[in-house]
């Protein structure tokens, strides 16, 4: 029994693959739509005035962000997860009954959220926090399924015959703990249907309403906090996780060095919590706060950039590889985008850049260059790596794969470059005065100046989300029309038709 | 000491969860009773504006317009006074926001006027050449909820000790006192006597039949609390 190579149970990894792209195509879908009504605010109507309400940027603003950090990237997250998982535990989810229930319970429960949360935000039903936007009842419920999630990560390391955790699973690990601790704090509220009027009335107003634990200041801190650490466990830490273990097995390489992985790994917990304070500089929280948001995010290059380099290194002496195989390409230029972002944080962070940058686009950029370039390049990865071994059929085309790759990269330039032109003229166009002392634009000469950029911000987003369907429509033909491959003929890299 | 961990997912994950909550600890905990307290002049916001505020959340008029100036010439020339810790004591959700598409919005009660958001909110480039902003035209029909807001400030009072029907000092060294309903009839009522107020401003003939068949459209409640802003 043990000398035969484990048959893994794939059925849950497959039901949060479809999510991943169908909440992927989703999100950016709102994005891109988002992104053509700020250059053409006619936009906003497209449906009418009847359905303005539901068309118009601030009520899809939510939507978007939300549909792809809860919707795409946890979507792939967890379709990783119940892929490598089993793989680097070398334990199958067949063999545990109770597991692969709750891995199923975990799927659809997700999916009812992923309905609330539409239903609700398109109702404008939000508490306003970024990224956390739900009310109380869906707080509920995401907190059951990050429970689920728990016991299905646990329950499998609990019952593992390889002894030692590989370094995605810390980072599984890791995303698990951090996700909950933050999700948990900044959402503490008291739901308003508690109340009762002096005249004795109770049960009025909505039910789903509730109030925000913390007021002002002490909010601001506790949501960029959460915010700001979101992105490290949401964005960073499993999307690292993914790539220590998708990048080695695509190209046949060993990890480059077990004590930069140790280095980063921990040094990224430590530094990523201090530095949420970043968002609030010259605002009214405490100096000694941003300055430490300040000096930490400096020092977050390090583990970040240790990270990216071990996987760049990885490589070494395989370089041609980059050219052989798109799905390569994916994750260098993810972990290169990562490098990119994470230098880009750092600086927008230093105190008198950010005077310039913030409240601007250049902020929205820099989201965009590690979302699209890092999130989405590595998720995609993975997804195009486990297809062949989940479906047992070869990807159905490398040529639609590599163009994939190009247009999604030109967009993600697109994006960035008019964002940073866009953000910086901005800032430095609200400053600036006359000989006299007096402000020397309108607000609206500051807005109107950013047309050409927004529209090739749209452009990019556009190009990106056709390359994303180019991505859905290889998976789609993959499971219904690859050549069909076994698991015992494939070698580290994935099978390709032509 | 890292091989023993890996092999041992318990104390790893307790390991993890010590280095990963020690910042929280240290950067928010001390300044918390501090920054949560109101400065002279910072009163709670009445019925009506408190529903208006919902109407601002629920349009995510926070995703374009921040509520938050910074102490630099140039955002105190355009936008008055720098923004101060406890001039957020009654704000829950806090509404700094974290981007400026529009104008910063935190003391837009000192130069807009009823009037001007009336036209504004109905179409935004009628009044500002050039802009961007979408149109609101919904919220001249749809009706604000009042019920809620009272529920919200019943819930504020009673678990955050905010100060109802309690002088608060202004600046001026005289004192306010924001009004709460005993009862959802009161409470209605009370927002009701400060939409007329309000309606009686604006030129909508729709919006100010509803108010005075005692109904109170969204459009009413936002302008009120975007007056309130100061």
């Amino acid at each position: 029994m043990e000398n035969r190579p484990l048959e893994y149970d794939y059925t849950v990894a497959k039901m949060f693959m479809l999510t991943t792209v169908l909440l992927g195509f989703v999100g950016m879908l709102i994005g891109v739509i988002l992104a053509f009504e700020l250059a053409f605010p006619s936009i906003n109507t497209v449906l009418g005035e009847g359905l303005a309400e539901y068309t118009n940027f601030s009520r899809l603003r939510p939507l978007h962000t939300d549909a792809v950090i809860f919707g795409f990237t946890l979507s792939g997250i967890f379709a990783t997860w119940y892929y490598v998982g089993q793989r680097v535990l070398k334990v199958s989810m067949a063999e545990s009954g109770f597991l692969m229930f709750i891995g199923k319970l975990h799927f659809w429960l997700y999916l009812v959220g992923v309905v609330a949360v539409v239903v609700s935000l398109f109702m404008g039903i939000t508490t306003s926090k970024e990224y956390a936007e739900f009310e109380w009842p869906i707080d509920i419920a995401i907190v059951v399924v990050w429970v689920l999630f728990g016991i299905s990560m646990f329950g499998l390391i609990g019952m593992r015959r390889e002894k030692s955790l590989y370094i995605s699973v810390w980072y599984y690990i890791a995303t698990f703990l951090g996700i909950a601790m933050l999700y948990l704090f900044n959402n503490m509220e008291v739901p308003t249907m508690l109340a009762a009027s002096p005249a004795g009335e109770t049960g009025f107003g909505a039910w789903y309403h509730s109030v925000s634990m913390y007021a002002g200041t002490n909010d601001a801190l506790v949501q960029w906090w959460y915010g700001h650490n979101a992105v490290a466990f949401g964005f960073t830490v499993p999307i690292v996780a993914m790539i220590y273990y998708f990048l080695p097995k695509e190209s046949g390489q060993a990890i480059y060095s077990y004590k930069l992985s140790l280095l980063s790994f921990w040094g990224l917990m430590f530094v990523y919590l201090w530095a949420g304070g970043h968002h609030l500089l010259y605002s009214t929280v405490p100096d000694w706060m941003q300055t430490m948001g300040s000096i930490f995010s400096v020092v977050l290059i390090l583990p970040s950039w240790g990270s990216a380099i071990n996987m760049l290194l990885t490589m070494k002496g395989e370089w041609q590889q980059v050219a052989a195989s798109p799905l390569i390409k994916f994750m260098v230029l993810g972990s290169t985008f990562y490098m990119f972002s994470t230098l880009e944080g750092p600086i927008q962070a230093i105190k008198s850049v950010n005077a310039i940058a913030h409240f601007t686009d250049w902020i929205v950029g820099h989201v965009h260059d590690g979302v699209l370039g890092w999130v989405g390049f590595m998720i995609m990865a993975a997804l195009y790596h486990m297809a062949p071994r989940v479906f047992k059929r070869e990807i159905y085309s490398k040529k639609l794969m590599a163009s994939q790759f190009w247009m999604q990269t030109l967009g993600v330039v697109l994006y960035f470059t008019s964002m940073w032109i866009a953000g910086i003229t901005q800032g430095m166009m609200w400053r600036a005065h006359d000989e006299f002392g007096n402000l020397a634009y309108s607000f609206i000469d500051t807005v109107t100046v950013l047309h050409p950029y927004y529209t090739i911000r749209g452009v990019g987003g556009l190009l990106y989300l056709i390359g994303f369907v180019m991505f859905a429509y290889n998976i789609y033909k993959t499971m219904t029309a690859g050549r069909k491959v076994e698991e015992s003929e494939l070698q580290n890299a994935s099978p390709m038709g032509a | 000491m890292f091989h023993w961990l890996e092999k041992n997912p318990f104390f790893f994950a307790v390991g993890v969860f010590v280095v990963i909550a020690f910042a929280g600890l240290i950067e928010i905990v001390p300044n918390f009773a501090q920054a949560s307290r109101p400065v002279i002049g910072t009163a709670p916001y009445s019925t009506l504006e408190l529903a208006g505020r919902h109407v601002y959340i629920k349009n995510s008029c926070n995703a374009c317009h921040s509520q938050l100036i910074r102490p630099f010439k140039s955002e105190t020339d355009r936008y008055g006074h720098y923004s101060l810790s406890g001039e957020y004591a009654y704000d829950r959700p806090f509404l700094w926001g974290s981007k400026r598409t529009g104008p910063d919005l935190h003391r837009v009660g000192n130069y807009r006027t009823t009037d001007w958001h009336e036209n504004h909110m109905k179409d935004p480039a009628a009044v500002v050449p050039g802009s961007i902003m979408p149109a609101y035209k919904w919220m001249f029909t749809n009706k604000a909820d009042i019920n809620t807001a009272y529920a919200e400030q019943l819930t504020v009072a009673q678990y955050f000790s905010v100060p109802y029907n309690k002088p608060v000092p202004m600046k001026d060294g005289s004192t306010k006192t924001v009004k709460m309903g005993a009862s959802v009839a009161e409470a209605n009522a009370l927002a009701l006597e400060q939409a007329k107020e309000i309606a009686a401003d604006m030129k909508d003939q729709d919006v100010k039949d509803a108010v005075a068949a005692g109904e109170i459209p969204e459009i009413v409640a936002l302008i009120a609390y975007m007056n309130s802003l100061k």
